[in-house]
């Protein structure tokens, strides 16, 4: 293992200019993600527009892959049909728990085939995932919000703020933000 | 022993003879755990190949040689901690349940109105266990800040009442596990004992690095852990004064910590029993023991020189490195051996990662001390820690990796930009 596979130029560039950095609105949901184990943090935003991914923002303090993954993320999903953004999610998270074995198309991956790099580093493989994970679940909650406004036509969907502890824990209750 | 010998130490310790890659290992991860010596891991497999058997209920002859070992280990404990008596030590898996155990038992003391105070430098288990049992007695949950240099903040304390005639229980670090800092665990014993609450210890980092003697200390129970004293993993020691302990309920309920079961209602084994239910950790007291008797072969007088003098060097070296900030006590103050520190512009888990790929093995992250960093005003910070075995030329392997790093994440910028982002192009703008 070279930790030059690991800090490839693509990373590094995302690292030091981050695409997309900074809450933007208008936004269908706001969730906030941590990595409990190092405490790497994100605030990250969706705005849906039919069934595309109308934007993605995010505010988030973390460690060069972290904030380089979500960089490129929101490179690759903004402007994206969802159900497309979702299958892509699927195949990120199989190339990042290939232990560097995947070998990605780099026409659908684009910047994000830097990343089978890491995959070959266990421990940071958790980070390349934070604001991918962050990103379906903001995805999920606006589209809930979606189904529950054009029902009820009178929930907020801007007050969406909602925190959960790890990426992977079921939903927890809503907080107003 | 007249002059220090490292080397000497280093090679009880056949795991720092490892290489990572084409560099030696440099480890400075001991605050975290340290690395066993030979006749450690020996006496466990001792211990396993030759007599093994269940403690306190087998009465056979390996019964009789496990029982007689792993109580030989608790007045071993008792003899390096300066303890009136064996029966104070009772044995737990780690820091970590010493302290719940001590939460949850003086927690049954505690009613709506009563505090309890820690400080914001703790290590999380030296904080929630607290707050777990504040939030189930209705008891209030204070706490030390700490000065800009990393001090416990003694003038505020006072100035607020921090310890007042509402408070039940103090718990601090006697070293903090980030900072290093030493904390004056006599003075806030004092402040404690004038209004007659009990003060708790962390060890954790303090018992590896220094002689101790809980008297002197003016603890009434002091927790440690066997992992970072050389011992094995799953070991942990909670010493409390025996007046106290006797007063005090069971923690967990089960077999050996109990005196006469009926089926009505049970009563208690006296301390230490009381607090170890279930088969407790054997092989590991006896490697424990086989740790003190390691440390003490040494002297801890001049284990404790030792870490003074590697972190008062490892302090100067870094202070060379351009954008390296020490978080916490400087050269000039008594310190412990945890060095936290950031790099600017290179996050923790980055410095951590290029320094382990040069053999240097760091802990980068919030060390268990969310509320410390929050403090500082910090995500996470990188850390080294030295210990017994650690040379000058493993910290000038840490400050070299470090002017590596720097550079590394400095290197080329913009150098490889690549234009094939379709949709950054057509997003970036989009927002407001
Ligand atoms: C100050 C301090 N307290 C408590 C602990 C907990 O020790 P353990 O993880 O062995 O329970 C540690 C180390 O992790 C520590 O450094």
């Amino acid at each position: 293992m070279n930790v030059e596979d690991l800090y490839q130029e693509i990373i590094l560039d995302h690292y030091r200019e981050r695409h997309h950095s900074g809450l933007r609105e208008p936004f269908g949901a706001e969730v906030h993600h941590v990595n409990p184990s190092c405490g790497d943090e994100i605030t990250l935003r969706v705005a849906l527009a039919g069934d595309e991914i109308a934007d993605i923002s995010y505010d988030a303090v973390g460690c060069s892959i972290s904030q380089a993954s979500t960089s490129v993320m929101a490179d690759l999903l903004i402007g994206r049909d969802i159900d497309d953004a979702m299958a892509l999610y699927d195949e990120f998270l199989e190339m990042m728990n290939s232990r560097g074995q995947a070998t990605p198309d780099e026409d659908r991956f684009e910047d994000a085939i830097a990343f089978v790099g890491v995959s070959q580093f266990p421990a940071r493989v958790k980070c390349a995932l934070l604001g991918w994970a962050a990103t379906r679940d903001a995805v999920a909650r606006a589209q809930t919000a979606e189904t529950q406004s054009s029902e009820t036509q009178t929930v907020d969907t801007q007050t969406g703020e909602t925190r959960a502890a790890t990426t992977d824990l079921p939903t927890p209750p809503q907080e107003a933000s | 022993m007249s002059r220090y010998d490292v080397e000497a130490i280093r090679a009880d310790f056949p795991i720092l003879q490892r290489r990572v890659g084409q560099y030696p290992l440099a480890y400075l991860d001991s605050a975290n755990t340290s690395q066993k010596p030979q006749q450690v891991v020996d006496a466990i497999a001792q211990h396993y190949l030759q007599h093994n058997a269940n403690v306190a209920r087998a009465m056979h002859v390996l019964g009789a040689e496990a029982t007689e070992s792993f109580e030989g280990a608790r007045s071993r404990v008792a003899r390096f901690i300066g303890a009136a008596s064996p029966d104070e030590v009772v044995f737990t898996k780690n820091a970590s349940e010493a302290l719940n155990l001590a939460a949850n038992t003086l927690g049954s003391r505690l009613r709506p109105g009563d505090e309890v105070v820690v400080s914001v430098m703790e290590h999380h288990s030296n904080i929630v266990p607290w707050q777990l049992v504040c939030e189930r007695t209705g008891a209030t949950l204070r706490w030390f800040d700490v000065t800009d240099d990393g001090q416990l903040d003694l003038e505020a304390a006072e100035s607020s009442g921090l310890v007042n005639e509402r408070t039940k229980v103090v718990s601090l670090a006697w070293v903090s596990n980030v900072l290093g800092t030493v904390n004056p665990i006599r003075t806030v014993a004092d402040w404690a004992h004038v209004v007659g609450a009990v003060m708790v210890v962390d060890g954790a980092q303090g018992v590896p690095q220094r002689p101790t003697d809980v008297t002197a200390l003016g603890a009434d129970m002091l927790a440690f852990t066997g992992h970072k004293v050389c011992g094995p993993t799953g070991i942990g020691v909670l010493w409390g004064r025996l007046d106290l302990l006797s007063d005090l309920p069971p923690f967990l309920g089960g077999g050996e910590m109990i005196e006469v079961v009926r089926m009505e209602g049970s009563t208690w084994a006296p301390p230490p029993h009381r607090f170890e239910a279930g088969t407790p950790p054997i092989a590991q007291a006896v490697g424990l023991a086989a740790a003190l008797d390691y440390l003490d072969g040494i002297g801890m007088d001049a284990i404790a020189a030792h870490e003074t003098d590697i972190t008062q060097y490892a302090l100067e070296q870094l202070a060379r490195v351009e954008g390296v900030r020490v978080l916490g006590p400087g050269a000039d103050a008594d310190r412990g051996g945890a060095i936290a520190f950031t790099l600017e512009g290179v996050h923790p888990h980055d410095i951590m990662q290029l320094l382990d790929s040069r053999g240097v093995a760091v802990r980068g992250g919030h060390h268990c001390a969310r509320p410390l960093h929050d403090r500082f005003g910090v995500q996470s910070s990188t850390r080294a820690s030295g210990y017994l075995y650690t040379t000058r030329a493993e910290v000038d392997a840490l400050a070299e990796a470090l002017d590596h790093t720097r550079q590394f994440f400095a290197r080329g910028r913009g150098s490889a930009r690549r234009s094939r982002r379709r949709h950054s192009d057509a997003a970036v703008g989009g927002g407001a």
